[in-house]
């Protein structure tokens, strides 16, 4: 059949965990290995007990059809990346098959292709070639290239004076103009700025538009609610939920309920970035007239409770409301210190904001929630909590039942007789 | 025009990505075929960058070997008086040091050359073999320029090439293949092991010691001096010699002996490189 895109047949993709899983190690090491293994022969399963194997994907069987546009979510560690990596050949499945049919573009990350002292016009054919463009293809598309990345002035600058929105817009223009049969997108729209997200954004609905195949990575599950059709829902390497794009995003957000409600220590898909030395235990938010944790009242003052496992000295918080959809709707951050802060004398576990009037509309929140402190990020927790705000009144104003967006602002009118 | 068009948009095929074992991919030709742009790009920014924002650029090509001539000179020649065959020494060493300075610029380079474009092997797809290739591609722009000054030299120093200098393409393919072959084996065993890196320099001044660039291969008692050809560069270096100063005898033992042991290490070496290259992107 050729209107299949994508077969993969019990795709798994399994790496090794444990000290030597750094994959350095040195020469040595591996000439010691090398002359002890004679004498270890027949001691089956060591080498697994040794380290372990963590099973990034694990008999992933799909089908994608040509023209389909779909959207993979999943926790972090989920293997979403992992699969987007089998399927643009840069690394190999250790079990089953992918079939592909076409030409596969990837952007797993715009960019990465750029050489520093090159100029744009150079990287631009670089970059076109690394993608997989033959070099008539880049010279037909050269000018469209150079304007859709609007930078015609600095095309003869060394990528390396390029503002970081620059060489961004450069790289995704390069990759936009590929025209691939098949487009894997990892998560590239988070970046430039606003107007060129809605530029980029307009760029992938053209190509899905054009019947061609997309596979997409985002957090943002409104950019994969618009653009995807059918959501694929990964858990721990294993397809959860295959469903037209608002079942998948549901059974998402589903999860992400009851992991919030689960004991926060036993959730294993925190930041890859933490250090760990003390982990959040439990994250709350609450009413000011007590009530329900997790249930508060726009325009009312809140709290968010943030416990610990471990003191640290002089720990830091950010706490990022994100809406139903995946979208931040704001940053609370301690690093940003007023003077309204408060340092207690003691130590402690417990970290708290105070919220004077929650300003948001009706509707149910999740709360990411980071921990700093000697500089280095602690633990991070997607979706700590989940909370709903219920109707009130901000600034004693009711809030209109059509009001659209995620907040209500303090205001006052002043109005014509 | 046509033509043009039909290769940009080739008809789609199913690609069948799976665990392979044993080998197929560097030496699959269709592969390498179907990126054959790519690996244009490679070298030519390989050459691009060499020198960029260097205050001499090209120059750096020419000044190695000649500083190396004018050290060995005195050193070699005067101090310690090794013989060059009644040739003049910087010009004896020089004929050497040409192809030395291809040889082990592009082992340098070359073995780091998967590590240090870690960001492209970790993200996109390619014929990982286009990184090492490309930097030997680049190091014939700068053979190239150091040929040219020799052969000034040697005419300024009045010596006429005899026809013997057709030899020198020869030649030429025959360092380039070892060069590859090792460079390819270096830079994916630095892939897993960073050691390579602290090898490679130590390795270079050691190799060059072996081959005859300081001293003829002829000042080496049989079988030593044929047994020694195993080593390919001594059969470059000595042809080299041979090849540009027009003097002596071809050295056709030695070349033919080089050219059997260069092809062993391209084929060793690439092997070597094809078995590890799916595990690339996991380790680097």
């Amino acid at each position: 059949m050729s209107d299949v895109a994508i077969n993969t047949h019990e795709l798994g993709k399994s790496y090794k965990l444990g000290v030597k899983s750094a994959g350095y190690g040195t020469l040595r090491e591996a000439i010691v290995e090398a002359a002890q293994r004679p004498f270890r022969r027949g001691a089956k399963g060591e080498k697994e007990a040794r380290g372990d194997t963590l099973w990034a994907l694990r008999d992933l069987s799909l089908e994608i059809r040509t023209g389909e546009v779909v959207g993979l979510i999943g926790h972090n560690g989920a293997g979403k990346s992992t699969l987007l990596k089998i399927l643009s050949r840069i690394t190999e499945p250790s079990t089953g098959y992918a079939d592909v049919t076409g030409r596969v573009g990837s952007l797993l990350e715009v960019g990465t292709g750029f050489h520093p002292e090159l100029t744009g016009r150079e990287n631009i054919y670089l970059n076109g070639s690394i993608l997989g463009m033959r070099k008539a293809e880049i010279r037909t598309r050269f000018d469209e290239i150079v304007e859709f990345a609007e930078m015609e002035r600095f095309l003869d600058t060394p990528v390396k004076r390029y503002s970081s929105g620059m060489s961004v817009r450069l790289a995704f223009a390069v990759a936009a103009h590929l025209e691939p049969e098949i487009l894997l997108v990892d998560e590239v729209l988070a970046v430039g700025d606003a107007a060129f997200q809605r530029k980029s954004l307009g760029k992938m609905n053209e190509v899905a538009k054009e019947g061609r195949t997309v596979v997409f990575v985002s957090h943002n599950l409104a950019i994969i609610q618009a653009l995807c059709t059918r959501g694929i829902l990964l858990e721990r390497g294993e397809v959860k939920t295959d469903a037209p794009i608002t079942g998948a995003i549901d059974s998402y957000l589903r999860t992400l309920e009851s992991a919030a409600s689960d004991d926060l220590l036993e959730r294993t898909d925190r930041d890859s970035r933490a250090y760990d030395e003390t982990l959040v235990r439990r994250l709350e938010i609450h009413d000011a007239s007590g009530g329900h944790p997790n249930v508060v009242v726009a325009g009312r003052p809140a709290t968010i409770t943030v416990e610990v496992t471990e003191h640290l000295p002089t720990m830091e918080c950010q706490l990022t409301i994100v809406n139903s959809l995946g979208q931040p709707v704001c940053t609370l951050d301690s690093e940003m210190s007023a003077p309204v802060d408060v340092r207690e004398a003691e130590p402690g576990t417990r970290l708290e904001c105070q919220i004077e009037s929650l300003p948001l509309l009706p509707g149910r929140y999740r709360i990411d929630v980071i921990v700093k402190a000697k500089r280095h990020i602690q633990d991070g927790l997607q979706a700590a909590a989940l909370f709903d705000v219920e109707p009130g009144m901000v600034g004693n104003r009711p809030i209109a039942a059509e009001a659209e967006g995620d907040v209500v602002l303090l205001h006052s009118w002043r109005l014509p007789a | 025009m046509l033509r043009d068009l039909e290769t940009v948009t080739p008809a789609p095929e199913t690609l069948r990505l799976q665990p392979t074992r044993g080998f197929s991919r560097v030496l699959a030709p269709r592969e390498l075929w179907r990126y054959r742009d790519l690996a244009g790009q490679i070298a030519l920014r390989d050459i691009t960058v060499r020198y960029r924002q260097t205050a001499l650029g090209g120059a750096w090509a020419v000044l190695q070997p000649i500083g190396f001539m004018v050290v060995f000179s005195l050193i070699f020649g005067n101090v310690a008086g090794l013989s060059s065959n009644g040739l003049p020494y910087p010009l004896f060493s020089l004929a050497a040091l040409v192809p030395w300075t291809f040889f082990s610029t592009a082992l340098l380079l070359g073995s780091d050359s998967l590590v240090s474009n870690s960001a492209l092997v970790s993200k996109i797809y390619f014929p990982r073999i286009f990184m090492p290739a490309g930097v030997i591609v680049a190091g014939f722009v700068d053979l190239a320029i150091s040929f040219v000054i020799l052969m000034i030299i040697v005419f300024a120093w009045g010596f006429v090439p005899s026809a013997a200098i057709l030899a020198v393409p020869l030649l030429v393919a025959i360092a380039a293949a070892a060069a590859l072959g090792t460079t390819a084996a270096l830079s994916a065993i630095n892939v897993r092991y960073r050691d390579v890196r602290y090898v490679v320099p130590f390795a270079i001044q050691m190799w060059l010691f072996i081959t005859p660039v300081v001293y003829p291969s002829s000042e080496l008692s049989e079988p030593w001096r044929t047994l020694s050809a195993i080593n390919p560069m001594v059969g470059v270096v000595e042809g080299f010699r041979w090849a540009t100063l027009g003097t002596g005898n071809a050295p056709w033992d030695l070349i033919g002996i080089s050219a059997v042991a260069a092809v062993a290490f391209l084929i060793a070496g690439l092997a070597y490189f094809d078995r590890v290259e799916r595990a690339f992107a996991d380790f680097v």
